[in-house]
């Protein structure tokens, strides 16, 4: 079956961080991000803060539902929740896959790990609902 | 914390104490548009962890506070974030020896009407005095 076509577009916040679509499947999708020290939590550390994080978590997670879905649908975030695994290496970019594991008629749940080289070193794993806005 | 993070300056996030609560307060700009006209969720959860922090290092008013580790944070969204001001604001729930746990609140126009609300739990790394983050 021919993938669905994810447009994540160069605009708003998802240009900004450089958001970009690098794998997808089914029900799952692949973004990534480069490294910038304007995302830093503090200038001395230029360890990446968890905004740009969650922010690559909840845009691979709508793009894993648009997957599953096989069509793009309004949404919105319900709620997320992640866990801090480790910080992340200054320096590397930030991979998240995100799976869509269910998709009712108004709700779609998501899983997602993000990471900065090796999947099974995650920095983060989230857990997230999103409802959809529209058909 | 005397610097807001570079994140924080990136998202246009600055203080303002001025009702004597640490309040973060974020002026609409593209830059952290989401889907169409709205913010995107992760400029409000990075506002509302933010605010966290902010809440936590009034914890510390005298001392040098210890090194804060985030655990985790779990983000409840109740409303789209408009193209207009949004302000996050946390409380420090307990604070531990070494677990501390804040409750935040994310608002636009009307404080009543919260458009998100986030729980944050840190580590505190007592032995090691840090920047805070």
């Amino acid at each position: 079956m021919a993938e669905t076509a994810i447009e994540l577009g160069d605009e708003g916040h998802v240009g900004v961080l450089g958001l970009r679509l690098v794998a997808q499947g089914e029900d799952w999708a692949e973004l990534v991000f480069d490294y910038d020290p304007r995302l830093a939590m503090s200038v001395g550390s230029g360890i990446i803060a968890s905004g740009p994080i969650i922010s690559l978590i909840d845009t691979a997670s709508g793009a894993a539902i648009i997957a599953r879905n096989k069509k793009f649908r309004p949404m919105a975030t319900l709620d997320l929740r992640i866990d801090y695994m480790r910080t992340a290496v200054p320096g590397r970019s930030l991979t998240a896959r995100a799976t869509c594991y269910r998709i009712t008629r108004n709700v779609a749940f998501v899983r997602c790990e993000a990471h900065d080289g090796d999947p099974d070193d995650p920095v983060a794993c989230a857990m997230a609902s999103f409802f959809f806005t529209a058909d | 914390m005397a610097v807001l993070p570079p994140y924080a300056e990136m998202i246009g996030a600055r203080r303002d104490n001025s009702s004597g609560e640490p309040i973060l307060t974020v002026g609409w700009q593209p830059d952290i548009e989401g889907r169409r006209g709205f913010i995107h969720g992760g400029v409000i959860a990075g506002l509302l962890e933010m605010a966290c922090y902010e809440a936590l290092h009034r914890e510390f008013p005298d001392g040098v506070p210890p090194r804060m580790k985030p655990i985790n944070v779990a983000v409840d969204y109740l409303r789209g974030g408009l193209m207009i001001e949004t302000h996050a604001v946390a409380q420090i729930v307990r604070i531990g020896k070494r677990v501390a746990n804040a409750t935040a609140l994310c608002w636009q126009n009307d404080r009543s009407k919260p458009i998100a609300t986030a729980r944050m739990h840190f580590l505190l790394d007592r032995d090691r005095a840090g920047t805070g983050q």
